[in-house]
Formats: C-alpha cells, sequence, structure tokens
C-alpha cells in the first residue's frame, strides 16, 4: 500500500502521510457504511487519491516546477504493461537497497517502509538509540527525494551490481523474523513470509543468479522447521528436540532442488553454502547422525567466502560434534576476545552447553546466567532460564 | 528532469593540457552519449591546475588549494537528467573516472513557499 502511494507521491514522506490519513478516513467511514469487500484495496484507492490532492495542490504552489507529477504519471500508464517484476514491493526494495545509499541505511529504510517494522524496533535491531535511527532514515529519505531515486527495478544490466544489497537485506529481514529480537513470540511470521516471498520475486527476475537459488534455499530450508522450533507451551526446542517428522517435507525438498542448483552453476556464494549447511541438517535422519564432518567443511568454505566471527562460531558448534565440546570450546574462547561479539548472547549460550556436555555445571551456570542477561526473546529467555534450573540441580546432587 | 552538479576529480594538480590525446578522444565522444542516455549538459567548465589555486581561510590568504589532496577538483559540469539512475549512468561514463571519479550532487532548490 505504502509502495503504490509512493508511486504516485514520488515522496516517501508524503506517502506516509497520506497512508495514514487513509486509516483515519477508513475509521469514520467504516462506522457509518461498514467495512468494505476489499478493505485493503479501498485502504489503497484512499490514500492513492490523497497523494493524487497533494500533488494537485503542490502543483499549484510549484507551477514553476511540475517535476514531481510528471515521472508518478508516466509511470501509472506504464504499469499495465511491459513491467517485468509487476510488484510494488520489489521496486521499493530496489529503491531502498539503492547503492547511492549507504547500507545500514539500505536496511533501515527495507524495514522500515516494506515491512513496517517501527522505527524503535529497528534501532533495538542495530543496537542505537531510537533518535539515531529515527534521523537516519529520515536523511536516507531526504536522500532519495533530493537526489531522485527513482522507485523501479533496476534494468538487467543494473542488477548485478545491486544485488548484494538486496540479498543482505532480505536475509537480515529473515532473520528479524525467524528469531524476533524482542517480544513475547520466537517467530514473526509476517516479516519471514514477506522475506520468501521477495526471494522468489528475484528469482524471477534473476533465474540464473546462483546466490538468489541460494538465499531462497537457505529461506525454506530454515523456515521448514518452524512448527517444531517451539513446543506447545511455547518453550523453543534446540534441533537436537525438534521432532524431525513435523518439517515442512514441500520446502525441504524445493529446498534441496534449489541447493544443487546453484552448486551445479559452480559458482557457490555465500547463501548457497549456508543453504547446503541447512540442508545436511534437512536429510539427517537425527542430530547425532548428521554428516557433521561435511557440515564442519562447508562452514570452512563459508568462512573463506564471509569471515565473520558469527560463522566462526556456528562453525565451532559443528566442530563440537566431530571432536567433542572440549575441542569446540578453545574456538569459542578464542572467539570471546573478539568486539564484534561482546553483547551477542548466542557466544555465551553456546559456551555454556559445551560446558554442561564437558561436565562443568558450576561453570556452564555462569555461562547461562551471562547469556540471560543480554537476551531480549521471551522464548529464548525461557529456554536458557530452563537450561540453568537443569545445571544448577546438577551442581547441588 | 532534475539537475546535477558532476564535480570531476583528477590526480594532482589536474592541468588540461596535460591530457592524453586519448582523453581528449574520449571527452569529444562524451556529449553524445550524454544525449543518447537521456540527459543534457547545460553547462561545464575545465579549471586551472590546482597549483594556481589561492584559499581564503578568514583573513589568511594561502597558496594551493583550499583541502590538500591526491586528487582535486579538475572542472564541473551542470547535468539534467530524469532522474539519479540515469545520472549516474551518464556519470560513470566519463573518461574521469578512470584514473580520478566524479561526484553527483543534485543542485539545491529552494522550497517554494
Amino acid at each position: 500500500m505504502l509502495a503504490a502511494t509512493a508511486r504516485v507521491a514520488g515522496d516517501l514522506d508524503v506517502a506516509e502521510e497520506c497512508v495514514q490519513d487513509a486509516y483515519v478516513a477508513a475509521l469514520a467511514a467504516w462506522a457509518r457504511d461498514g467495512v468494505p469487500d476489499k478493505p485493503g484495496a479501498w485502504l489503497t484507492a484512499t490514500a492513492k487519491r490523497k497523494a493524487l490532492d497533494v500533488l494537485r495542490r503542490e502543483k499549484v504552489f510549484r507551477s514553476k516546477m511540475p517535476l514531481l507529477v510528471e515521472p508518478a504519471e508516466a509511470e501509472m500508464v506504464e504499469e499495465p504493461g511491459g513491467d517485468p517484476v509487476p510488484d510494488d514491493r520489489l521496486r521499493l526494495v530496489f529503491t531502498c537497497c539503492h547503492p547511492a545509499l549507504a547500507r545500514e541505511a539500505q536496511v533501515a529504510l527495507t524495514l522500515r517502509l516494506v515491512c513496517g517494522v517501527a522505527t524503535g524496533d529497528i534501532a533495538r535491531a542495530f543496537l542505537v538509540t531510537e533518535t539515531t535511527m529515527a534521523a537516519r532514515v529520515t536523511r536516507a529519505k531526504k536522500k532519495i527525494a533530493a537526489a531522485r531515486i527513482p522507485y523501479r527495478v533496476p534494468e538487467a544490466a543494473e542488477l548485478p551490481e545491486r544485488l548484494d544489497a538486496v540479498l543482505t537485506v532480505i536475509h537480515l529481514l529473515f532473520t528479524a523474523g525467524h528469531t524476533a529480537p524482542t517480544g513475547a513470540d520466537l517467530v514473526r511470521a509476517d516479516l519471514v513470509d514477506r522475506a520468501v516471498h521477495l526471494t522468489r520475486m528475484l528469482l524471477a527476475l534473476m533465474p540464473d543468479e546462483p546466490e538468489v537459488r541460494g538465499l531462497l534455499a537457505l529461506l525454506l530450508l530454515t523456515d521448514a522447521r518452524r512448527a517444531t522450533r517451539t513446543d506447545a507451551a511455547g518453550r523453543l526446542l534446540v534441533l537436537e528436540e525438534q521432532d524431525r517428522s513435523r518439517w515442512d517435507r514441500a520446502a525441504m525438498a524445493e529446498g534441496n532442488q534449489l541447493v544443487l542448483g546453484a552448486f551445479r552453476t559452480g559458482r557457490v556464494g555465500r547463501y548457497a553454502l549456508q543453504a547446503a549447511i541447512a540442508s545436511l541438517h534437512a536429510v539427517a535422519p537425527s542430530y547425532a547422525a548428521t554428516d557433521w564432518p561435511q557440515v564442519v567443511r562447508l562452514y570452512d568454505e563459508l568462512l573463506k567466502r564471509w569471515p565473520s566471527p558469527v560463522v566462526a562460531l556456528n562453525r565451532a558448534v559443528a566442530v563440537s560434534m566431530v571432536d567433542g565440546p572440549a575441542a569446540a570450546l578453545a574456538e569459542v574462547d578464542a572467539l570471546a576476545a573478539d568486539p564484534h561479539l561482546a553483547g551477542y548472547h548466542y557466544l555465551p549460550a553456546i559456551r555454556a552447553d559445551l560446558l554442561r556436555r564437558l561436565d562443568r555445571p558450576a561453570e556452564a551456570a555462569d555461562a547461562y546466567r551471562e547469556a540471560l542477561k543480554l537476551v531480549d526473546n521471551d522464548a529464548e529467555r525461557a529456554f536458557l532460564t530452563t537450561r540453568l534450573t537443569e545445571v544448577g540441580a546438577t551442581h547441588r546432587s | 528532469m532534475a539537475q546535477y552538479a558532476v564535480l570531476v576529480y583528477s590526480p594532482a594538480p589536474a592541468d588540461p593540457m596535460d591530457l592524453t590525446p586519448d582523453y581528449v578522444a574520449l571527452l569529444e565522444r562524451y556529449g553524445d552519449q550524454v544525449a543518447e542516455l537521456g540527459g543534457q549538459i547545460l553547462t561545464g567548465f575545465a579549471l586551472q591546475p590546482s597549483t594556481t589555486a589561492t584559499a581564503i581561510r578568514g583573513d589568511v590568504v594561502t597558496d594551493g588549494p583550499f583541502i590538500e589532496a591526491k586528487e582535486v577538483v579538475a572542472g564541473f559540469f551542470i547535468l539534467e537528467a530524469p532522474d539519479l539512475d540515469v545520472a549516474l549512468k551518464i556519470a560513470k561514463l566519463n573518461p574521469a573516472t578512470i584514473d580520478g571519479g566524479v561526484e553527483v550532487r543534485p543542485l539545491f532548490q529552494p522550497p517554494a513557499e
């Protein structure tokens, strides 16, 4: 709705205001006449009409500058015809991920404008204050307006150089939905579904890009486990405890196919490698029977292409399954010095689990307490609290 | 159409008399390429080398450009283009990008009210 309105308005701030106005108008009109058959369409049409009103007013004010109206009308005429991807949202993503904007602004804008995530939530995910994040978003919107960054999916020749930013943003969006940084629920299904949908659109647009395939595979294989990630009470279940018979077979099959397709191109990037790891988990009959040596090898490849301390940390978990928890603990302890991981609650959580497996309950309890200090999601907090109680009990007995 | 200033940066001192014949040939083609991409150069200037510049800060006058750098402004032009993507496409074809670079900045339009 925002994307459709933005195309008419040619300005994101105006579009956001028009959308809000449309909601206000709906409150009055629907209370009076009842809710229309297609409330979404009603709201979009109203917001677009308001945007056109604003434009008309502006046109009078700025008779010397009809710049804003011209391109919007031209695009509207073009719309039903030859546009390769008739999806406003993808167009908005490409606008938000324009290389003329800083990467953090790209992510923040996409979350705010494409996914409707509140600025406060984005700020928390980036560990900055809400004021800082609001200023960042405003600056980016100003640049879009002042420099006239167009609302469009780039031409084929421009796509590859824009692709990396778009993939990164969609992946972050998925991650934010897969394990919500804050709040009561573990998963924010709306963000996950939107990320999957956007990747499908992207694949339709760029069928030969192995990394798009890789990302879609990664999202499908990861999300295939959604139903089993918590128990009936909402308690978090780790991979080891999940009921594999309830994983989404169709999503897994599609994901596996996509991974094979990406590997067949011979141009394997970080998303395809991550997807391959997810694929090994998907096909394994049980946690213990997973092909862990192969998982470690894939992590080694991944680290070469994407040297990230988070990847190194995940690799350590796989190492614990091949060489035992003591070897893994040494790697995790080495990573603890990395300032990037300070405040990353998975590090003490993984450390705690390794210490628990090494039968060092007192140290494990300390590490669980440290992780609990850093975690913001209720389901994850409950999981860590349970584990802490368990090792506490062992310790005392 | 929107208007942009395109600032051309070249290795100091950026003397137009030092331009190679290859560079000049590329520049000669540039006007046609701009038009082909849907833009128009409204006006443009090359500058004398940065060694001829004089800087003033407060009431202190010194020789040399205002900012000491390996690359200096060698010239600028005003470009009219439908949007930033077209402007960037045009800017990318400028031969200055080979050994220096260009900066594309929208011109400030004072608010109507």
